[in-house]
Formats: structure tokens, sequence, C-alpha cells
């Protein structure tokens, strides 16, 4: 009975410790093995970024690109239609040529998910609602795709993009140094790299500036700036000759007047036209429109094939490095929105960084002094279960891959007075019944089942708090959410299981002695 | 060391109708401020922009006022001092849409030639999600609430489960009307320790509880106001030292924790104080306000215990095969 008894409880708490302690040490080295915690962008520095995606301009261009079809297939066959039209999202049309009705049905049929309302010849054609959901669907997906597809390409340390709720896109950048590699980041996010190649008219190429754009659309014409300027304007075919769909790579080289140019590659199908084109238009001008706006417009002077060309067009090196980053990724079907932006710079993170770990530091000595101070002993033991606890929390959080932010270091410092509680309960159980005479044993293994209850219960309501907090929260909120609840869970097993063992442990001391100032800062009343 | 005298039963009940008031007046003059003042609530939730700028000197407020308000477009800006005289905030209520170029890159390009200056911060906060989020902050905090009248009336019984949640609506009120009085801005980390206080001032009052559920075990007395006073007393040394804990952590994160945290570290602080107080005087008698009668509680559970033994003699009776 004299000796020290291993228990199960303490064998428990020492293997928590050595987990803890072996599980935080990647944490607390940052080793480059192991799982460690990584800072949020609130600490380490960074841009975060909700966008939303005006899906509706997607089917504005689908609705578009229907009308060119409808357009192009009546003009190579010859069908006579009139008034054809785009009011928002429906096409109207009439047709002329009554022979003709059969061939365009079949036509209008062919198309996915077009509703088409007829009134004898006069056409209403608009998108199913299911399409319009696709299409909507499709516009988010591709946009993730395509953001992720850049940053990817434009060499930052761990880029995040990802789908948020039904219609959001998120995206993270830690790793983002000064405003100007973060506005540099927005603009490629954000460019919609909508690569046209379109024929000039010639026929009214002298009329530019005066031509307004309802006049040019009778001709089927469309006028665009220069990219130089908006004072600069070109007349140009309406329906592209090409499009940056049949793109299949772009990169940065450099003119013979060491200008940076970005030099494209089409696909099979678009050098085809592309060749053709040029074959039948030598001494007529290309417009290369890149976003709508004109970067150059060169004569045509014979058939060029292999289906390569070029943009040129006094970039910066950097623009045209990102150009064809955003060329090469693909264009995006719908622009994005700005919903929520949050950036921080490192300066202010490592501010942060350094007030939390002042907080933490003294929070932690005062907490720990005053159980010593009050309790003695007991102090002491409850004081390494607090040590345990701290380095179990980091331990688990590294092991979940969690992110530490600002309040997810306040939680921490939180938990150091939360999860004392369980052991002042505890010790004020145990002093009552030595007050009342108990004995150190009994009073002891009564302290902690009497005390249980109400731990249990008062952990457990905030622990449906803090997860209530994850579900609701956003953001660093989350951070803050799960340190706290990992942190009470944890407290439960070192508080309650740990000091338990220990006092065990230690038992036949504890029996053996009268002074229980020393083991629990009380005076001996009885 | 002890800081309450061992066996000593103190009358709070005594005085509970004096408290009552107090507490009632408090509310009171919270709710009179939200209606009046109201609340301030920060981008998080109204929707808006903040830039921050630190200097590498102090920082020139009057210019920075007048390069900021040439563009019309921030004629309402704020403009703040904040937490020492090289960094400054500035708060509109502008936002935008455009990815590329926002207005934080238009804030930066008004402030050059106002010296040397790291731009450390900016938010925006669209109108769509400030909205968004106002909506889901006042859900969380009615969940939290709902979830642990729901827990205390399962585990203790629903006069119990009014009176915690009572006294939790009595600390959250009260905290709100101390943030409109020192003019806190609401962000989404004074939500954070809204709902944090929620769940930590819930348990001093369930340690409360606790103890009255067993001392009405152990007593003979049906006499509610003795019980509640032995109850108090008994786990007043837990309450205040509990609360002196997290209030040291809680304290260091006030003073050490950064301006950042400030709201977030007023809320808990101020919260701390009130849900003990409200623990210890509030909690318990309101308990005898809504009706509860030992009684009744004590014939409540000694017919669940008769109805336990009874079953379980069901069951032997059933094991050995004779029903």
């Amino acid at each position: 009975m004299n000796s020290p008894r291993l228990n199960y409880r303490l064998v428990i708490f020492f293997l928590a410790i050595i987990f803890g302690v072996g599980m935080s040490m990647p944490t607390f080295l940052q080793t480059e093995k192991g799982a460690k915690i990584s800072l949020g962008l609130d600490l380490q520095g960074g841009l975060h970024m909700l966008l939303g995606v005006k899906t509706e301009e997607a089917i504005k261009s689908k609705i578009k690109s229907i009308a060119s079809s409808v357009k192009f297939f009546a003009q190579s066959g010859d069908i006579i239609i009139d008034d054809l039209r785009i009011q928002e999202e429906t096409i109207t049309l009439t047709l002329l040529d009554k022979d003709e009705e059969k061939k365009l049905d079949e036509m209008l049929k062919a198309i996915q998910g077009l509703h088409v309302n007829k009134e004898a010849l006069k056409y209403t054609l608009s998108l199913e609602e299911k399409e319009k959901e696709l299409t909507k669907e499709y516009a988010i997906s591709q946009a993730v795709e395509t953001i992720r597809n850049r940053l990817d390409q434009f060499g930052l340390a761990e880029p995040n993009v990802a789908k948020q709720g039904s219609d959001k896109i998120l995206v993270e950048l830690p790793g983002i140094k000064t405003a100007d590699d973060e506005q540099r980041a927005r603009e490629l996010i954000a460019k919609a790299a909508h690569l046209q190649l379109m024929a000039v008219d010639e026929k009214r190429a002298d009329r530019a500036n005066s031509m307004s754009p309802t006049e040019a659309a009778q001709y089927g014409d469309v006028i665009l700036p220069d990219a130089r300027g908006e004072q600069i304007r070109h007349i140009l075919k309406e329906i592209p000759i090409i499009d940056g769909s049949m793109l299949t790579d772009a990169k940065v080289a450099f003119s013979e007047m060491q200008q940076p140019v970005i030099n494209f590659t089409l696909n099979s199908e678009g050098a085809k036209i592309f060749g053709d084109f040029t074959a039948n238009n030598v001494g007529n001008r290309l417009a290369i429109v890149l976003d709508n706006k004109v970067y150059s417009d060169p004569v045509i002077r014979e058939r060029i094939g292999g289906g390569s060309g070029q943009i040129s067009g006094g970039f910066s090196v950097k623009e045209a490095h990102d150009v064809a980053i955003a060329l090469r990724s693909g264009a995006l079907l719908a622009p994005v929105t700005l919903l929520e932006k949050r950036s921080i710079g490192p300066s202010l993170g490592a501010d942060s960084i350094k007030a939390s770990l002042i907080a933490l530091v003294s929070g932690f000595s005062l907490v720990v002094a005053f159980m010593l101070f009050y309790y003695r002993m007991a102090g002491v033991i409850a004081n390494i279960a607090l040590v345990a606890n701290l380095f179990l929390l980091i331990a688990i959080m590294a092991l979940f891959g969690a992110t530490l932010t600002l309040p997810g270091m306040a939680g921490i410092v939180l938990i150091i007075g939360i999860a004392v509680d369980a052991n002042v309960i505890i010790c004020e159980r145990i002093r009552e019944l030595l007050r009342a005479g108990v004995g150190m044993k009994q009073a002891i293994e009564n302290g902690y089942a009497n005390a249980m209850s109400a731990i249990v219960d008062s952990n457990l309501t905030s622990l449906i708090t803090a997860v209530i907090l994850y579900v609701y929260g956003t953001g660093p909120i989350k951070g803050f959410a799960v340190s706290l609840s990992i942190g009470i869970l944890v407290s439960m097993l070192t508080a309650i299981l740990g000091t338990h063992g220990i006092y065990q442990f230690i038992m036949p001391y504890l029996e053996k002695s009268k002074n229980l100032t020393f083991w629990f800062g009380i005076k001996r009343s009885a | 060391m002890e800081f309450f005298s061992k066996n000593k039963i103190y009358n709070f009940m005594g005085k509970s109708k004096i408290f009552m008031l107090f507490s009632l007046l408090l509310i009171a003059c919270s709710y009179g401020l939200l209606a009046t003042k109201g609340l301030s609530y920060g981008i998080d939730f109204s929707g808006g922009t903040l830039v921050q700028v630190k200097y590498d000197q102090k920082a020139p407020i009057d210019q920075i006022r007048e390069q900021i308000s040439s563009d019309k477009m921030f004629a309402n800006a704020l403009i703040t001092e904040f937490g020492s005289p090289d960094e400054i905030v500035i708060r509109f209520a502008t936002t935008n849409e455009s990815v590329s170029n926002d207005v934080g890159d238009r804030v930066r390009e008004l402030l050059k030639g106002t010296g040397n200056f790291d731009i450390r911060k900016v938010d925006i906060v669209g109108p769509k999600v400030g909205s968004e989020l106002r909506e889901k902050g006042l859900m969380s905090t009615i969940m939290g609430i709902l979830a642990i009248l729901i827990y205390v009336a399962f585990r203790f019984e629903w006069r119990f489960a009014i009176a915690s949640v009572a006294a939790l609506v009595h600390d959250v009120s009260i905290t709100l009307g101390a943030i409109i009085l020192f003019d806190i801005e609401v962000s989404l980390d004074v939500l954070a320790a809204m709902l944090t206080l929620i769940g930590y001032s819930i348990n001093d009052t369930i340690i409360v509880f606790d103890r009255i559920r067993e001392d009405i075990k152990e007593s003979k007395s049906f006499n509610l106001l003795d019980i509640i006073n032995q109850a108090v007393s008994q786990t007043l040394s837990r309450t205040t030292l509990t609360s002196l804990t997290v209030l040291f952590v809680v304290l260091t994160l006030f003073l050490f924790g950064g301006e950042i945290i400030h709201g977030f570290s007023f809320t808990l602080l101020f919260g701390v104080f009130i849900g003990t107080y409200s623990s210890i005087f509030i909690a318990a008698p309101l308990l005898k306000w809504f009706g509860f009668d030992i009684a009744a509680y004590k014939n409540k559970e000694a017919l669940k215990e008769k109805n336990r033994v009874e079953r379980e003699k069901m069951r032997a009776m059933y094991e050995k095969g004779t029903v």
C-alpha cells in the first residue's frame, strides 16, 4: 500500500501527453515533415475574396450565339428571314419564305434546350428553364476551373479556389506581399480573356468615327475601340471568324523591336477556318480583338496556314505574361463580381501573432500562478493537466490540418481559463469533504464523483454553442469555434481523467500526510 | 488559501428583489440605448469598406481627410486613429463590384503623397454579403439559446431551462447595452464573443442549478429559499474562482491582444462580469419566481424512481420467466 500505484487513468493520461507533445512538435519547430497547424490569412497575410458570377450574362451570350448560328444557317441555306432581334433573353424572327418552314423548324429543333414559340411565321425563341439552370451552373463551375487554372500558373504558393454555396466562388491567396501584386492577381482573375479574330469592314472603314452603333448594326457591323485609347474606333464584321475557344496555346515572345508579344496557336478546326479566310481575303485587314478591344489590324498579305497568330499592342512584360496565362486557361463565360474582399498585409499578420502570443503567455502565467497560490499541490496537478491540454489541443488541430486564425488564438487563450474550471469544481468538492472531516482517499474519490454531473453539463453546453458557432460562423470565426470545441473536449480528458490518475498514483503519500494546507491549501478545521 | 468562509450560508434570496430590480433597470437602460442610439454595425454586417493604413510617422489625418474627400465617392468617409497615432482606419459605405479595380485601389491612389505608408488591411463587404452575415448572426444566437433551452430542459426540468435562458437573455441584453454605451462596433468577432458568452454564462448557472438539484435530493427541507441560499453559497467559491481565471485570460486579451480583437475582448470581459453576477443573484431566484415547487419535483422524481424500480422488477421477473 505504500508505493505509488499505476492505474489506467494515469496510463491513458501519460499516453495522451506523449501523443500531444509528439504531434505538436512539427508545429512548434516548424519542421518540413509532419502535420502542422497552418496560419490563417489574417495571421500570415494574404487575400481572401468571395466572388459572384453574373450568370445572366452567360445566358445572354448563349442566346447571342444561337442567334448568330440561326443567321449563319439562313444565309448559307438561302432562307430569307427578317426582323432577327435579340431582346434580353429571347430571340424573335420572321420567316418570309413559307416553303422553308420545315427546314428551319428542323434546324431549331436540333438546338438543345431551345423553346420555340410559333405564331404563323413569327418565331419567338427562348431557353427552357432547365437549360437556363444548366447554363448558369456550367458558367459557375467553368469560372471556378478557369480561375484555378490561372492562379496555378500565376506562380503563387497554395492558391485556393472553391465553389461556395450554390453560386459563389471563394478565392484565397496566401503569400501575397504587396498591394501591387494583389491588384495584379485580381486583374488576372477578372480578365474575361475573350479572344476574337474579326474581319474589318473595308467598305465602311473610313466612317469609323462618325457611324452610330445602331447604324453599324444594320450593316451587320460592330464598332469597337482600340486598345491604345477609346477615341480610335474600328468598324468590324459582327460575327467573328474565330474565337478563343479554338485556341490551344498562348506564349509570351518578343518582337523584332524587343516588345513583348503573345503568340497563340489554334486547333485544327481554327487553323482550317483561319487558312480559308486569309486565302479569300488577301489585301483586307484582320482585327485581333481581346476583351472587346482591338489590339491590331494587320493587312492579310497571303494565306496563313499552320493556325498561329500574334497579339501585339504595347504590353508590359508582366501584362503579356498575365494575358497569356488568361488565354491559355480559357475565357470566362460570365463576368465575376466582387462580393467580399479581405486583404491583410503580412506586417499586420505578424503584429497580430505577436499580440496574441503575449496574451497567451501572460494569461497562462496568471492562471498557473493563481492555481498554485490558491490550491498548492492540487494546483500543481491542475497545472500539469493544463499544460497537457495545450499540447493536445495543438496536436489535434495539427492532425486535422486546422488553420489557426486570430480568433482561433483568442479561443486558445480562453481555453486556458475554461480548462481549469473542471479542476476548480473538483478541488472545491474535495475541500468541502475534507472540511467535513472525511478521510483523504474518500474525499478525493467522492469529490470526483460529486463534481462529475456539473462538469459534464457545463462542458456540454459550452460545446453546443461552439458547434453552433462553427456551423453559422464564417472564415476566422470558424477557427475560433474549432479551437474552442477541441479545447473543451480535451479538457474533459486532461482535467478530469488525468488529474484523477495522478491523485490515485500518489494516494499512498496522500493518505499518510495530514498536511491539508500543503495538498489542498486549506486549514484542517475538524 | 480560501476566499469564502467555509460553511457560511448567505441569504441571497432575502435580497433577491433588490437585485432583480437592479437588473430590470439595467435591461431597460440597454433597450433604451438600443432604441435611441442603436447598435453601430461594422462593415461585416452593414456592408462597406475599411482600409487600415500605417504610416512610418504620425499619420497626417487632416491631409488624409482632404485627399480622400476629394473623390465624391468617399464624401462620407470616416477617418479615425487606430491604436496608435501612426495608424489610421478609413471607413466608408461605398463598395464595388469590380474585381480588378476596387475602392481599396482608389484609396491607395488618393493617399499617394501623404507620406510613407503601408496599407495593412482592406476589407470590402458587399451589401448582399453583409445582410447574409447579419441573418446568419441572428440565427446563430437564437439557435444557441434554443439549443441550451432544450438541453437544460432535458437534463433538469423545464423551469430550470426557462430560468437559465432568462438569465442568458439578461446577460446578452445588458452586454448589448454596454456595447452601445462604449461605442463598440458590432463585427463578426463581437458576435462570436456574444455566443461564447452564452456558452460561458450558462456554465455558471448550470453549476448552481446542479447543486440545487443535489441539495433537494439530500435535504429533507421543502423550503426552496433555504435550498437556493445553501446551493448558491456552496458554489460561491467555485463561481468566483472560475470567473477569476477566465477574467485573467480575457483581461490579458483585452490589454495585450491588440486593437483588432478589441471588440471581441471587451464583449467577453464585460460578459464575464455580468454572467457571474446573474448566476449568483438572478438565475436561482428566477427559479422560485417561475413557481418551482420542491414537493412536486420530489414527487415526480419519486415517481420516476418508482417506475424505474417497477420496470426492473418486471425485467427480473421476465428474465426468470415468471411473466
